[in-house]
């Protein structure tokens, strides 16, 4: 079993929240500033378990692997999520998504506008169901595990 | 040998990279800003203009079913049609149009030869391919496999990315029915050495199938000269439509083999109690063809042809060349894939960096690679690769194209590090 602390200890979405991307974001002006941020900010993911790397935890239809879990806090009924990648871009999304979605009740979670944040990224080509990286998956796998929570 | 006029030599267009430029419109175009840099050409080649224009001109004006002939459209649609097969025969240099088939692609081309060639196989017999197939000369042979209880061999590579020919000749045995083997490794982008491939597996008597998809963009093929028994390729690699391909095969061959789909144009008489199958190339043709694509096909053939192959030769050699001397500059870099003969496909791996992080920064400046794993994963697995990015290059990328290539993947490297 994962230690619940490594989901409870997750900053994503808890002490950086998305409002403070997209104020960042406002300032970069060019491709590579944004760039570099999203894969700082993929720097900022906890650590992953490994044992937790199984193929039941893949996300797929992924160009790089993807592993995504997560928990769910009995008291609170709160989603912790924790996401891996072996790709430095995806890593960099998938915070981005934390930052959007993690420690949220299942009610929360659904309300979020993802489609609308990204747009305003100006990263929604990376979510289109055209892209092939599977961030979509990533995402329609997060819906799920909330839907599933809230029945 | 071929009687027809179009062996007439005809005095040959002078290779100028900026006017064949101007032959493809796709080209000029920006993406995210910046001027198109097309360097995916391995997965779907352009087309140029003449390509499209025939197939507009035939919608245009000829359009009709072939072979049902009673009008003038039919007549002509006909015409086109069976023209464009006399051009892919002279293309390839077969001895007669009927060893000339169309498939929808290679990938079909291949599932016909595997059902065809298949027909005959024991238990136990066995069929050779090579490490660094496509998944679609990989996957046929299997299903055969299971179908018939054959067994499927494969033929080691080098480090570099070399056809061990030792442990082929090793694998070749009395029991070998079939070898299939690519031409050009659509990843590695290695020339195998196929015209000793084919003749050592002649001498067990061995069926030979050659998958042309990623050669026949880079050079002169002569079925005849390598003496296979199965040739295929796509036509949109080939700077034509997509829809249509090619499988040339030997007539005694093709004789040989059972109809494949059934349905009209492939049969000579029906009736409820027995069915005739039409001549070759009929037999392997059921329902109405690709037509417009077969003469698209036969347009880009004839523009290739327009140019002296020794120039593009030259000219794709020198792009080739001048990618490797950069990447030598990139300690950053690795090429995977350093065959002594090569088509200009050059896969790489960047230190630190997934291959889809490369294509998605690389699309950021204009720039199309392909990423993954190709279509060929047990490739993948022997370089223990999680998969590669790969340019592509075809004779209307330029010089320039490749410098901008580089500066890309110079900015890529900086950013991360």
């Amino acid at each position: 079993m994962t230690s619940t602390d490594l989901f409870l200890n997750n900053p994503l979405g808890v002490e950086v929240q998305i409002d403070e991307v997209l104020d960042a974001f406002s300032f970069l002006d060019d491709w590579e500033e944004r760039y570099a941020y999203i894969i700082d900010l993929g720097r900022k993911l906890p650590a992953f378990p490994e044992p937790e790397k199984t193929a039941e935890n893949l996300v797929h239809g992924c160009q790089s692997q993807v592993w995504l879990i997560h928990h769910i806090d009995t008291d609170t009924g709160k989603i912790f999520l924790l996401i891996e990648s072996d790709a430095m871009i995806v890593r960099g999304l998938a915070a981005l998504i934390l930052c959007m979605l993690n420690a949220k009740t299942p009610e929360q979670l659904l309300q979020v506008d993802i489609d609308g944040i990204f747009a305003k990224l100006d990263l929604f080509r990376h979510i289109s169901p055209t892209r092939g990286n599977g961030l979509r998956s990533m995402l329609q796998k997060i819906t799920l595990i909330a839907s599933n929570a809230k029945s | 040998m071929d009687s027809s006029s179009n062996l007439q030599p005809k005095a040959k267009r002078p290779f100028d990279i900026h006017a064949v430029r101007q032959d493809f419109k796709v080209l000029h175009q920006q993406i995210n800003g910046k001027p198109l840099v097309y360097l995916d050409n391995g997965a779907s080649a352009q087309k140029p203009e003449v390509v499209i224009q025939s197939m507009v001109d035939y919608y245009h004006h000829n359009n009709a079913n072939v072979h049902r002939g009673a009008h003038t459209l039919g007549d002509r649609a006909t015409t086109a049609f069976e023209g464009a097969r006399d051009t892919v025969k002279r293309f390839l240099n077969a001895a007669a149009r009927e060893e000339i088939i169309w498939t929808r692609g290679t990938t079909e081309a291949l599932n016909l030869a595997a059902f065809g060639l298949g027909h005959h196989l024991q238990p136990g017999d066995e069929i050779i391919v090579s490490a660094m197939e496509h998944h679609a000369n990989i996957v046929p042979w299997q299903m055969l496999a299971e179908r018939t209880g054959a067994i499927l061999k494969v033929i080691e590579i080098s480090d570099q990315g070399e056809l061990d020919v030792n442990s082929y000749h090793q694998l070749l045995r009395e029991r070998t029915k079939i070898v299939s083997v690519t031409h050009v490794s659509n990843v590695l982008g290695t020339i195998n050495p196929i015209a000793e491939v084919i003749e050592a597996a002649k001498k067990v008597g061995a069926f030979t199938v050659i998958d042309g998809a990623q050669a026949v963009p880079h050079m002169q093929v002569d079925v005849q000269a390598l003496d296979c028994d199965i040739y295929v390729f796509s036509s949109h690699k080939l700077f034509g439509p997509t829809g249509i391909g090619v499988l040339y095969g030997k007539k005694t061959v093709l004789n040989n083999m059972p109809p494949w789909q059934g349905g009209g144009e492939m049969i000579e008489r029906v009736s409820f109690e027995k069915t005739t199958y039409n001549v070759l190339p009929y037999k392997f043709e059921a329902g109405t063809p690709a037509i417009a694509e077969a003469v698209g096909l036969a347009a880009a053939i004839d523009y290739l042809a327009s140019f002296d192959r020794a120039a593009i030769d030259a000219h794709e050699n020198a792009l080739l060349t001048q990618a490797q001397t950069l990447a030598a500059d990139c300690p950053w870099l690795k090429i995977v894939g350093t065959a002594k003969h090569k088509v200009p496909v050059f896969s790489f791996l960047m230190d630190g960096l997934h291959p889809s992080d490369v294509g998605t920064l690389l699309d950021q400046q204009g720039i199309a690679i392909r990423t993954g794993h190709h279509c060929a994963m047990p490739l993948m697995d022997r370089f223990n690769a999680p998969g590669t990015a790969r340019a592509s290059f075809a004779f209307y990328n330029s010089a320039e194209e490749v410098t901008q290539l580089f500066q890309a993947l110079e900015k890529i490297h900086r950013l991360f590090t």
